[in-house]
């Protein structure tokens, strides 16, 4: 059953802008975990924005639990929980504070959903009298999703969730999704960490406005058409112009410690005596499984071609 | 109700949690107050004259003393010669010098008429005009107490009674306009900071993703600084009648209500700001610089509105604080009833009605 669904949703903001949202089409179903990835700027927060009845798309429908985003939007707004990309709770109250506040003003008590938050609030409970403008970025994370959380939405929807969190914090963050999506609750999240693509069910990748592709994680690695290299030598820097002079080369970028390149024609072979010809040392070429990050640059430029 | 109970503690929490604001809401009044009362006057006390005596009679001596007797001046009595008087004006220090002319007294006794020079600093006219008429009296005082029976064949006498306020005690004027001024900063102000604050950071996204109604959001924010307001004008009417020693001749409880009218009337207007500015800047920006000038010039209590151009008085009679001006006037120092002020309560009333509907209905609902 699809909990989620955007039909053909345009948005521009402010007349002859870059529209932020091109003809988005997408659905959730019941109980997954789907993930909005893409860089800053692609669209993922107007997404938000609309699915949560706070925009208005200029073009489309959408709904969320059955209920359209125009029409109903009333009856969202009690059922959904929504974490913004910008941490949005009071500073100046502290943590039991925001938490009992968010609890009534949903109607409901923190003990009565105390099920669902417990493990999250249990980690954060020793702070719940200090300010939330004092508190970490993770602890902040870990509050708002408590927040969020308290009146037992129907569907979660977490803006960014992990930006500007450390490694840890987000490991854990995303540990509570999975115990959350246990639960029954439908979460879509965006982040641009293309390596957080891999704890979703599903995920859209999504630029400039546009989705690229949507899938399992799986099998949008699957769809990555034909072989990637990883490649290696003394000298990076140089290694990068001279592959992208090879003619056999299609495409060329850096990753991490490696260069990532697939090839158009030519051969192993015949790349390497090139590059040998050039003076480059200690070469390494070999075949890798390309992951998320590969496949969104590949999307990228089939599309832009 | 809960919902709405639990928003209005969170109200309160801002606010006391806030050293500006607590600082804005009981410094402002406090300070403006102490300022016009003591500070800030149109009367003249202690002004620096000197007295050229060049007659050193009898006559002149009595009448020195009769200046020096009254609180408004401070004399230094050198006998300046008639050139050196412009160079002590230089200085800035004298306010105005008293020439008594050789030969005063016998003048006075003799020659049946007596000159007296009188001249004033009139880069400053209110002040001039005041010193010189102070002495005059004093003078003219003089000249008749020396002469009770003086056979003047025609002679009007005219008898003044200051009504209200017989020692012209230039706080009753201002406590009023100070009072109007002090609520209708403070409620537009702190109101509209406080709402646009919710979109600054980023809550009111939160806020509006929840059952709770916008209406409620606008209604609840308005709550806690009514109550604040009031308080401050508790404060304001302590200090004015323990400190400034005003008297409260009419009802209490019905200038009270005016003042509860009053301040739902600011904070409308603030709700109002808020809902059209999108930083707190902004929205300081507007509510005190906007709102603080045409309430000083339009109130009546610094500049009379009678005196304006007719477009200005004309625009006069959209300033909120000018209406309530008249209300607390009449109630406070005249002890009037309901009865003569029902059309400045109306109109404000009226203002009211406009600007919260307006507020509640330019509300946003949603983002953009």
């Amino acid at each position: 059953m699809e909990t989620v669904t955007l039909h053909n949703i345009s948005k521009t903001y402010g007349k002859g802008a870059t529209p932020a949202l091109k003809d988005v089409s997408f659905s959730v179903n019941k109980g997954e975990l789907f993930g909005l990835i893409g860089p800053d700027g692609a669209g993922k927060s107007t997404i938000f924005r609309i699915l949560t009845t706070l925009l208005l798309a200029d073009e489309g429908t959408a709904t969320v639990g059955g209920l359209d985003v125009v029409k109903d939007y009333h009856r969202i707004r009690s059922s959904v929980g929504y974490m913004p990309g910008r941490f949005s709770l009071y500073q100046d109250l502290t943590i039991e504070e925001n938490l009992t506040f968010f609890a009534t003003l949903f109607g409901t008590t923190v003990a009565a959903n105390y099920e669902l938050i417990k493990d999250i609030y249990r980690q954060i409970a020793p702070f719940k009298d200090r300010r939330a403008g004092k508190l970490s970025g993770g602890m902040k994370q870990k509050l708002a999703l408590c927040c969020a959380l308290v009146h037992k939405p129907e569907v979660l929807f977490l803006d960014e969730p992990t930006t500007g969190v450390d490694a840890v914090s987000r490991r854990e963050f995303w540990d509570m999704l999975q115990q959350l999506k246990q639960q029954g609750i439908t979460i879509v999240v965006s982040t641009p960490y293309m390596d957080e693509a891999r704890r979703c069910e599903r995920i859209a990748l999504i630029q400039a406005g546009s989705i690229l592709s949507i899938d399992t994680p799986d099998a949008i690695i699957n769809a990555y058409p034909g072989q990637l290299y990883a490649l290696k030598a003394a000298h990076i820097p140089h290694l990068l112009n001279d592959v992208r002079g090879f003619e056999g080369v299609g495409q060329c970028y850096a990753a991490g410690e490696y260069l990532h390149m697939v090839f158009r024609s030519g051969s192993e072979e015949h790349l390497l005596a090139f590059l040998e010809g050039k003076g480059h040392k200690d070469i390494i070429l070999k075949k890798i499984k390309p992951d998320i990050e590969d496949c969104f640059i590949r999307l990228l430029t089939t599309t832009h071609q | 109700m809960k919902q709405f109970m639990v928003f209005v503690r969170k109200e309160f929490h801002h606010v006391f949690r806030d050293r500006r604001t607590l600082l804005i809401l009981f410094g402002l009044p406090i300070m403006q107050i102490l300022l016009f009362g003591y500070a800030l006057t149109t009367e003249i006390k202690n002004a620096q004259i000197v007295i050229a005596d060049h007659a050193k009679d009898a006559a002149s001596e009595q009448l020195i003393s009769r200046i020096a007797a009254s609180k408004y001046f401070t004399i230094n009595s050198v006998a300046l010669a008639d050139n050196e008087i412009e160079a002590a004006f230089r200085k800035g220090k004298v306010k105005c010098v008293v020439v008594i002319p050789a030969g005063f007294g016998n003048d006075l006794l003799h020659g049946n008429s007596a000159q007296l020079q009188i001249i004033a600093d009139a880069s400053d006219p209110n002040t001039a005009k005041t010193l010189t008429n102070y002495l005059t009296a004093i003078a003219t005082d003089y000249q008749q107490d020396l002469y009770p029976t003086a056979n003047v064949p025609l002679r009007i006498e005219p008898l003044t009674r200051m009504l209200y306020n017989p020692e012209m005690n230039g706080s009753m004027n201002f406590v009023p306009g100070v009072m109007a001024l002090v609520l209708m900063i403070i409620c537009t102000t702190l109101t509209s900071v406080s709402i646009v604050r919710e979109k600054e950071m980023g809550t009111m996204e939160i806020l509006l993703v929840s059952p709770f109604k916008p209406t409620y959001v606008v209604l609840a924010k308005a709550v806690p600084y009514l109550v604040l307001a009031l308080t401050d004008f508790v404060i304001i009417l302590l200090l004015s009648v323990f400190l400034l020693e005003m008297p409260v001749r009419g009802s209490l409880p019905l200038l009270f209500l005016e003042s509860m009218l009053f301040i739902i009337t600011c904070l409308s207007l603030g709700l109002l700001i808020s809902s059209v500015t999108s930083s707190q800047q902004m929205a300081m920006l507007v509510s005190m610089m906007g709102m603080m000038l045409p309430t000083i010039l339009f109130t009546g209590f610094i500049f009379p509105l009678e005196n304006m151009p007719v477009p200005l008085q004309v625009i006069s009679n959209l300033v909120p604080s000018r209406w309530y001006y008249m209300i607390v006037k009449a109630v406070m120092l005249k002890g009037l009833g309901p009865g003569v002020i029902w059309k400045e309560s109306l109109v404000l009333a009226g203002m009211t009605v406009v600007l919260l509907t307006i507020s509640i209905k330019t509300f946003k609902t949603r983002l953009a």
